[in-house]
């Protein structure tokens, strides 16, 4: 049987500069159901598709607040998450007590992006088969970070990771000039349409397997902002939102000729 | 003569008996600070409408002699916060080498910060956030039994840009007020800060140039009656636009005349 020498560690390249544990980390990422995420001027919003292992199952969670203004999409490994989501809320709690402010979200960011890069390059570790979406606001107002298990961060206006989220991708980057000035609700149903773009033929989105995270400021009457904190909607609570993207004639395919048409003119 | 530099300077044997080398024990239980040994004197600070003004003189002394004439013990932050230190002088030159550190590499994390002055950009640590800071780390270094021997001022702007004023000590004790001071201008200065602003409400109806007034009048107060002040001072304004730090101010218009009066002190016998 074909052995590859160079995939046995994190710390040897191949002889063509490749690490394949690294790359294999992030096939571990494209095996988890996709999460997508979008930040306009006002909100960063997370939507997801969750799984059950079985029909008699639960779905498994996709979504999870860290802090009060940050919340994380994963897809991937659940339990190499869980100890990211701990460190990182960890974090934040610490920054919070010792500064009495809520930590800005690329600090956040970086300091898992570190913890993540160290793993490649360690001998008998191994990098996090997770990729995260991280979303949040702070004093510089809402924000959308990519998480990669090679330690890559990137902001982002809007993204999608986890299997055939590719097709969300594209739907974001058909719509991408629009989500600056997006509104809450447009912003969510935004992120549904792309979610909806990576089903698999006879699937849809039901109350079951949808997830919804939002964050954001909003102005207070007298001109301040007041941080509207992460939370996520499950269950009866995204009812309305699916339904408002169910009209959409045969999902995105009916969208894009709108869209199309609005650009040309 | 003994050649052994480690021998020279050293009270001879044959006048003064054997030299007792028993307090340069290298042994035993570590002992941290128990005494400040230069010290500065009090920092006042009182807001106004729109920023908060502060000031300390520029003396440290050593115990009584007035030793060094020329230390800056108002410290900007970030240009947009002030930091004002009464207390040793040496844990005041550790915090602040500690400060610069923190405000480097705060610096980073926002790379628009503008390195002067000017408006805050959003995010940046601010006075609130630092007071906070300050106040763990002067706690936690009490909880160590290794105290930094320091009453600190913190003056700026918190999360709502409000004027912003604070005080943390060596025991991490803190809190807020309309007007501060440390040290003697707890006791001489406070109360005439406070016939200008005794409520939030007063120090927000208070003029920048009313504050300014009465800080100088303060310092003049403290230098009559303080006898380990100095009449050279340093007087910092924080507003939105940044802090304006003047660190060599003279006292003005001094009058001596009281002293003639004063009785029960000195030579005379009346």
């Amino acid at each position: 049987m074909f052995r590859n020498n160079y995939d046995n560690d994190s710390v040897t390249f191949s002889p063509q500069g490749r690490i394949f544990q690294v790359e294999y980390a992030a096939e571990a990422v494209k095996q988890g159901s996709v999460v997508v995420g979008i930040a306009s001027k006002t909100h960063a919003v997370l939507v997801a598709i969750k799984r059950n292992a079985e029909e008699l199952s639960s779905y498994q969670k996709k979504l999870f607040p860290i802090d009060e203004h940050v919340g994380i999409a994963i897809a991937g490994l659940t339990s190499d998450a869980r100890v990211l989501s701990n460190f990182m809320k960890q974090q934040c709690l610490g920054h919070r007590l010792t500064y009495g402010r809520n930590m800005p979200v690329r600090t956040l960011v970086e300091m898992i992006g570190s913890k993540a890069q160290v793993n490649t390059q360690h001998y008998g570790k191994r990098p996090y088969g997770v990729g995260l979406l991280v979303a949040g606001v702070d004093e510089q107002g809402p924000h959308l970070f990519e998480f990669q298990p090679s330690g890559m961060t990137e902001e982002m206006v809007a993204f999608a990771i986890g299997a055939r989220s590719q097709m969300a991708r594209t739907y974001l980057e058909k719509n991408i000039d629009k989500f600056a000035d997006c509104d809450r609700e447009e912003l969510i149903r935004h992120g549904l349409r792309a979610l909806k773009e990576s089903l698999v033929q006879d699937r849809e989105l039901t109350v079951d397997n949808t997830s919804v995270g939002v964050s954001g400021v909003v102005k207070a009457d007298d001109g301040s902002t007041k941080v509207e904190p992460f939370r996520v909607y499950d269950g009866q609570e995204v009812t309305a939102w699916i339904e408002s993207v169910a009209d959409d004639k045969e999902g995105g395919a009916g969208a894009t000729e709108g869209e199309s048409m609005e650009v040309d003119s | 003569m003994d050649h052994r530099p480690q021998a020279w300077g050293r009270p001879r044997d044959d006048v003064y008996g054997a030299y007792d080398a028993s307090y340069l024990r290298s042994t035993g239980p570590k002992t941290a600070t128990q005494a400040p040994v230069v010290t500065g004197t009090s920092v006042i600070a009182i807001k106004f409408k729109d920023g908060v003004v502060m000031a300390a003189d520029n003396l440290a002394s050593y115990g009584s002699l007035a030793r060094f004439t020329d230390v800056k013990r108002l410290r900007p932050f970030l240009g947009t916060s002030v930091v004002g230190f009464g207390g040793d002088v040496s844990d005041m030159q550790f915090l602040d080498r500690h400060l610069n550190e923190l405000a480097i590499d705060e610096a980073y994390e926002h790379e628009t910060t503008a390195s002067v002055s000017g408006p805050a950009p959003p995010g940046q640590l601010n006075a609130a956030n630092l007071h906070k800071y300050l106040s763990k780390l002067m706690y936690r270094r009490r909880s160590d039994f290794d105290p930094l021997w320091n009453q600190i001022l913190v003056a700026g702007f918190d999360s709502d840009k409000k004027p912003f004023l604070a005080s943390v000590d060596l025991r991490g004790t803190a809190f807020t007020s309309p007007s501060l001071a440390t040290g003697f201008g707890a006791m001489l200065a406070q109360p005439i800060m406070r016939r200008y602003a005794a409520t939030e409400e007063d120090a927000a109806r208070l003029s920048r140039e009313e504050a300014v007034k009465v800080v100088k009048e303060c310092m003049k107060v403290l230098f009559y009656r303080d006898a380990r002040s100095l009449d050279r001072y340093s007087i910092a304004v924080v507003t939105k636009d940044g802090v304006e730090l003047n660190e060599d101010e003279q006292l003005e218009s001094q009058s001596w005349a009281f002293a003639e009066r004063i009785r029960g002190y000195g030579t005379q016998t009346v």
